[in-house]
């Protein structure tokens, strides 16, 4: 379980001067630090903000980037945007599954290391197939480079 | 007049909302599932499309009529539009109509019939979620919600409770408490609005009729039922009688034919209600308390003030509610024998209240179970009575008396108008008409005025809808506003409009309002302290007066 | 330094251009998320370091200028646009043009092309044995015209002083001290210009609607940065390169409706976007441009981002001003309309973001010039992404009414392998454009004869590998994805349709799926309740209109004429190509190859699962799906 630190939450907060309307940017920056949404961060901020659980809960499901499940190390954003898909981004994403042995609909890898987002476009179309992991841009990829990068991060995990 | 043609048929209208409202009054019942008057337009279900002379099509509930405007409601295109988009909902809604409680008064049920849908093209995938049965008084079926967003809508705008939201999004979207919470657990007040408004299966009142038949059928059991004030203008609809005829004489002869012993009016407790709360009022106001005195007769409130508002709870009236009270006297009279006390309410919450530990006196539940409106007429119709063709009986003494003033509780503004008669001692006809015109009337969802009672002018707010509870205490807490007392009903216009009653619209809830008035003015007795039975009700609690009708809810959240 | 007057404003853009002058040259690294994803960040920190080891003096910002003499400037530019050939390097004044630079190219570069005036052949484009050293006689920019994109790519996308030096807030001032907002309105209004985001509406009479609520205490400017459509990245390179132009276009829409708060609202997956756009607005903070009393005029304007989450129905208008409010992103029903009560219930102008980047050359140049680029009634020129299996990716602005054929031929080059097939035009709200339709003149009312959207200006190019069914399939599992589930055709209808294109693409659909797909389709496009729904099953009826015999021959005879659905495909081995290595028999799984060593060998279908093992691994290319 991801230990809340409810005073950087406050401190998240009071940097938005508990505006409800504020609520998305809020989750936002509660996301970049623990990389997830925890359940007890969430019902802190409704209980601040005066939204109710039902309220916050809908809209952090509503939006695909917040999680309310806990992430892997590293996070493969595999675009699947229409150039990428022409230039079949689903061979490279097969590959990602099979090297990581997940499934579609699995958080996190057995290890822990790895999850897996399917993304609609990540403005990088020149470069299709592309991929990011923890933000950084993979180019042109192939399932022969896809297998090669998750052997690295593995490699670099070990050592 | 604006006039548009609808249909062929010239239609006249006045600021309508839009073109479905101009159709209904001009009765013309334009389908749809997602719409409801009193709340905001949504336009989720689109089953209400509309073809203009160009054959365009658009949403009747978002269409602005203008005059000289021509639409057709039921073209070739727009059925087979209907008809797929109804084909589409079926698809993701468990269907087991012969079963569903809801079954013949399920508007998706209708309109497939209306429409013809025979056939789902495509295979069923309906929400796999369980049934939340958490709540005492009502069950959550996500199988069978078709995501109109009604009781959501219910919950946030009407009531401010917002106990649920539709989470996720697209084909995973559902109703939820939000983090896979019950309605148990959440700011649920159990008003049973949501469930008034669900045009399926997916939110229904608790249904515990099966119980009260076991009751019936045990025979070394008495089984006593006090009838509230709002049933009397609600169960009419049921059964296709106009609901500002009062129809309790025939409430009273269906309960015996169905095999109840002891038959009772609410009327009365709520007359005493009045005295103990008036009582009480003028206690508080000669001390130099902290007012508002805010009533305390609706549970969904109650449970409002505890969710929300739990340093207002010492200023909440301490009498209990009129069902409580009824059953403190059913528990006094019979206390020989073996009694199931049944309360038949408008009024979903008040299952909840019937099981709240602070209705346990000397160890038993002052009220067994309670019955809604619908689930008495649901009995009725179990038992093959033809209730519109029954006559009139009364109820059992000795507790058979009432006065106007306990039958006004069923609509907003009701009980304050009772206390208002009661301290300024108004008993004939002429002094009610003219308390009636001092603000207190009226279906808006705030009222606020003053009454002069001797030497005090008392400042008085009535609300009804618990958002408009929200927005009136906001100005009493900022110090915008102040009032002596305060009443509040969580449904909107009151009792007659709770969430037991058969639903709705606005138009038969004034008539309700208007059928609770006839049933007052009905009495000969108008003003509570002429109730003869009072004494004698005073007599048979003895010194336990005050422990048996009055409740002292904690006033924090139990943390 | 708060710019007061202005007076102050030229005299700023008079010294910053005088800054910009002494250097004697300029090295631009592309600075786009294209170049960036391909390294271009790395180049510029060698670039650095090369040159500060070497004695040269840098100017990176022009801030921080002190008159060095020569000088030579590095900065970090919007994207080019012809993204294909990315990480770019351009050197200024010689206008050259490096492409596909690495980290190893740095020194040669410096060496060559700034410490001397040499032309490094082998960095520089290559066409049919021509070699284009400078940027503008490549073929790929030398056919567009660029209005929206203008300096995009030319200046240090970070920098204020040299948007100012250039030009830059020029129409600002213009519409601050010498119109009115009636004037901005009818200037705006007489140029035609028109909603880049999709809709085409005329920019003019939006903003005169939102200005006519005189007594409004609030209105607000909403600029609409969530550029959702796949295979579109138009708005993105705007906002990235050239922020400023954006913002200046903004304000001045602030000043002709009489608003005083704004938004941003930008996509979450352009992460550089937003870190040029919040310094830019900072940037014009402190230099007094936004905030209180604009530039001396007395008029006040603030503007602040708002990130998206990852909503793609967020691109439509009132979703995303529920978003904004913090709440789900569903649309909302009309009326009202935003213009009349929008967010947070105030009168709300939402416009594109390219649609805001062509107003400063509006108000600078005025409505005839506008009107004069394009077609009658539709002014100006448009931004299109070209995508997909094309030779020359990357972002184009070409003038309203240029044909498919131009565009796809002349500037894109043309597939880049195979044959053409088709242009998916207007993302997944758009259509498949065909052969037939190349000489059609893109423009608004052009494309909407024939059914079609220009959508935002994506066009993703297919060749004869594509497979239309599955195409189709595609956007509609996207549009699946992204339903927002507020009504019941978006809902319920599209995942159906998807359904009915995975059994399809499967191999399992009848034919009366496709009378299924057509009827589905109808509902959804008439029924749904915003913009996105009803125009969701676009890509389903185009393909359905063009490519029937595609559906048929999956239907019929189950087969994948594009050899692209896999269980409709049988893999085979070329045996003229295949020269008998064994590789492809030692890699299947199943052992479904046989043959002899340097013979061709063969595969035996009913053991074969189509894994493709075999293919990849192939040395010779000599196994193919058919």
């Amino acid at each position: 379980m991801t230990k809340v630190d409810f005073k950087l939450i406050d401190s998240i907060l009071e940097k938005y001067g508990c505006d409800k309307s504020k609520i998305i940017p809020i989750m936002q920056e509660i996301q970049a630090e623990y990389k997830f949404l925890p359940e007890a961060a969430l019902m802190y901020v409704a209980d601040k903000i005066g939204e109710t659980y039902a309220e916050l809960y809908g809209v952090a499901t509503f939006y695909k980037d917040f999680s309310l499940n806990e992430k892997g190390k590293y996070v493969i954003k595999v675009c699947n945007g229409t150039a990428c898909h022409v230039r079949k981004s689903d061979d490279v994403q097969e590959a990602l599954y099979e090297i990581t042995g997940m499934k579609p609909g699995d958080y996190i890898s057995a290890d822990g290391l790895f999850t897996i987002e399917r993304v609609a476009c990540l403005g990088a179309c020149g470069l299709a197939p592309v991929c990011t992991v923890n933000g950084v841009v993979h180019p042109q990829m192939t399932p022969d480079k896809m297998r090669a990068l998750i052997m690295d991060l593995r490699e670099a995990e070990r050592s | 007049m604006k006039r548009m043609i609808i249909d062929g048929i010239s239609c006249e209208f006045e600021n309508a909302r839009n073109v479905l409202e101009v159709a209904k009054q001009n009765h013309i019942d334009i389908p749809s599932l997602c719409y409801c008057e009193s709340l905001s337009v949504y336009g989720g279900c689109r089953l209400c499309v509309v073809e203009n002379e160009r054959g365009a099509v658009e949403a009747a509930c978002t269409m602005v009529p203008k005059d000289g405007m021509v639409i057709r409601t039921n073209t070739a295109k727009l059925r087979k539009h209907r008809q797929m988009i109804l084909e589409l909902l079926l698809v993701s809604h468990r269907s087991e109509c012969t079963t569903c409680d809801k079954s013949g008064k399920c508007k998706l049920q209708e309109y497939a019939k209306r429409y013809g849908v025979k056939d789902v093209r495509f295979p069923i995938n309906y929400c796999k979620e369980p049934i939340d049965n958490s709540s005492d008084c009502i069950v959550r079926d996500p199988s069978k919600c078709i995501l109109c967003g009604k009781c959501v809508r219910m919950c946030a705008e009407i009531q401010n409770v917002r106990a649920i939201d539709i989470a996720n999004r697209g084909s995973s979207s559902i109703v939820s408490c939000g983090f896979g919470r019950k309605l148990a657990d959440s700011d649920c007040v159990g008003c049973g609005q949501c469930a008034a408004v669900c045009p399926t299966g997916a939110l229904m009142i608790k249904n515990e009729v099966s119980e009260m038949w076991k009751a019936i059928y045990n025979s070394s059991k008495s089984v006593a039922v006090q009838v509230a004030p709002a049933v009397r203008v609600g169960i009419a609809e049921e059964f296709g009688l106009p609901a500002d005829v009062p129809v309790m004489g025939k409430i009273v002869t269906a309960l015996r034919m169905l095999g109840v012993d002891y038959i009772f009016d609410t009327s009365l407790t709520a007359d005493l209600t009045i005295m103990e709360e008036s009582a009480e009022f003028m206690e508080k106001l000669k001390n130099g308390d902290k007012l508002p005195m805010f009533t305390s007769c609706c549970p969904a409130w109650i449970k409002r003030v505890e969710n929300k508002y739990p340093h207002l709870m010492p200023q909440v009236s301490t009498c209990g509610s009129p069902m409580e009270m009824f059953g403190a006297l059913i528990r006094q009279q019979y206390a020989d024998e073996d009694v199931f006390s049944v309360a038949v309410m408008p009024c979903t919450a008040k299952k909840a209240e019937a099981k709240r530990p602070e209705l346990i006196k000397d160890d038993e539940r002052l009220v067994d179970l309670v019955l809604t409106t619908q689930e008495l007429a649901r009995m009725i119709d179990e038992a093959g009575i033809d209730f519109a063709h029954l006559p009139d009986s009364e109820p059992d003494s000795p507790f058979n008396t009432y006065t106007g003033a306990g039958v006004i509780f069923g609509v907003t503004g009701g009980v304050t108008e009772a206390v208002i008669r009661h301290v300024l001692g108004a008993t004939t006809d002429e002094s009610i008409c003219k308390i009636a015109e001092c603000g207190v009337r009226g279906l808006e969802g705030i009222k606020a005025f003053e009454i002069t009672a001797g030497d005090v002018q008392l400042k008085i707010a009535v609300a009804n809808g618990l958002a408009n509870a929200d927005k009136l205490i906001e100005k009493i807490e900022s110090g915008e506003e102040f009032f002596h007392f305060v009443e509040i009903m969580a449904c909107p216009n009151g009792c007659i409009g709770g969430g037991g009653q058969p639903s709705a619209c606005q138009v038969r809830k004034a008539e309700r309002y208007e059928g609770i008035f006839v049933a007052d003015s009905e009495c000969s007795l108008r003003s509570s302290e002429q109730n003869p039975a009072l004494d004698g009700v005073y007599k048979l609690l003895r010194n336990r007066a005050h422990d048996l009708l009055h409740v002292h809810y904690p006033d924090h959240k139990a943390e | 330094m708060k710019i007061q007057s202005r007076q102050m404003l030229e005299d700023f853009r008079a010294e910053s251009l005088k800054k910009l002058n002494c250097q004697s040259k300029q090295i631009l690294v592309c600075g786009g998320s294209g170049c960036v994803a391909g390294g271009s960040l790395k180049i510029y920190d060698k670039f650095r370091e090369l040159m500060e080891r070497k004695g040269i003096k840098v100017d990176v910002i022009l801030q921080d200028h002190v008159d060095h003499g020569d000088a030579v400037g590095l900065k970090k530019s919007g994207c080019h646009g012809f993204c294909e050939i990315g990480p770019l390097v351009r050197i200024e004044p010689a206008g050259l043009l490096y492409i596909k630079c690495k980290v190893e190219d740095c020194e040669e570069i410096i060496e060559e092309s700034i410490l001397g005036d040499n032309v490094i052949d082998r960095l520089v484009y290559h066409d049919n044995g021509r070699s284009y050293s400078r940027q503008e006689d490549i073929p790929f920019y030398k056919q567009q015209t660029r209005v929206a994109l203008t300096n995009c790519g030319r200046i240090d996308a970070e920098s204020i002083e040299e948007y100012i030096a250039v030009g830059g807030y020029s129409a600002l001032s213009k519409a601050l001290f010498d119109m009115s907002p009636d004037d901005i309105i009818n200037e705006v209004t007489e140029s035609g210009l028109r909603g880049r985001g999709g809709a085409g509406f005329p920019t003019g009479k939006k903003w005169a609607q939102v200005a006519a609520h005189k007594d409004a205490p609030v209105k607000y400017i909403v600029c609409n940065g969530d550029e959702g459509d796949p295979g579109a990245f138009m708005d993105c390179s705007v906002m990235e390169g050239n922020p400023h132009k954006m913002i200046e276009g903004i304000i001045i829409a602030a000043i002709a409706c009489g608003s005083t708060e704004g938004y941003i609202y930008v996509r979450a997956e352009y992460p550089l976007a937003v870190l040029r756009l919040q310094k830019a607005i900072e940037d014009a903070e402190a230099y007094g441009i936004l905030g209180d009393d604009i530039l001396g005029s007395g008029k006040s304007f603030n503007l602040q981002i708002c990130k998206g989450a990852g909503a793609f129905v967020c691109g439509e208008g009132t979703a995303m001003q529920e978003s904004i409010e913090g709440k789900r992103g569903m649309p909302r029903t009309k009326p009202p309309r935003s213009v009349d009560k929008g967010l947070f219930d105030a009168p709300t102008s939402l416009n594109n973001v390219e649609t805001f980047a062509n107003v400063p050359d509006i108000i600078n140049k005025g409505a005839k010039w506008y009107s004069s680029i394009g077609t009658e009634g539709n002014s100006g020129t448009k931004v299109f992404s070209l995508a997909g299996n094309i030779k020359n990716t990357g972002l184009i602005e070409v003038p309203m009414g240029t044909t498919l054929r131009e565009i796809v031929f002349n500037i894109g080059g043309g597939v880049k392998s195979g044959n053409f097939k088709a242009v998916q035009i207007g993302g997944p709200a758009g259509c498949c454009l065909t052969e037939d339709h190349l000489d059609l003149p893109l423009d608004f009312d052009s494309t909407k004869k024939i059914g079609a959207i220009i959508g935002s200006g994506g066009l993703v190019v297919m060749g004869d590998d594509t497979c239309m069914v599955e195409i189709a399939r595609f956007f509609m599992s996207f549009s699946t994805n992204e339903s927002c589930g507020k009504c019941t055709t978006c809902r319920e209808g599209i995942p159906k349709i998807q359904e009915i294109l995975e059994r399809i693409t499967h191999g399992t659909g009848e034919l009366e799926d496709i009378d299924m797909l057509q009827e589905l389709s109808a509902v959804v496009k008439t029924c749904s309740l915003c913009g996105l729904g009803k125009n969701a099953t676009n890509p389903v009826v185009s393909t359905l209109k063009y490519f029937k015999d595609e559906y048929i021959a999956h239907v019929k005879d189950k087969k994948c004429p594009a050899g692209v659905c896999r269980s409709l495909c049988t893999m085979w081995i070329d045996p003229i190509k295949c020269i008998g290595c064994t590789k492809c028999a030692r890699n299947c799984p199943v052992g479904a190859i046989t043959g002899q060593l340097r013979k061709p060998h063969t595969i035996d279908v009913e053991k074969c699962i189509k894994c493709r093992e075999c293919k990849v691994g192939c040395p010779k290319h000599a196994i193919k799906e058919v």
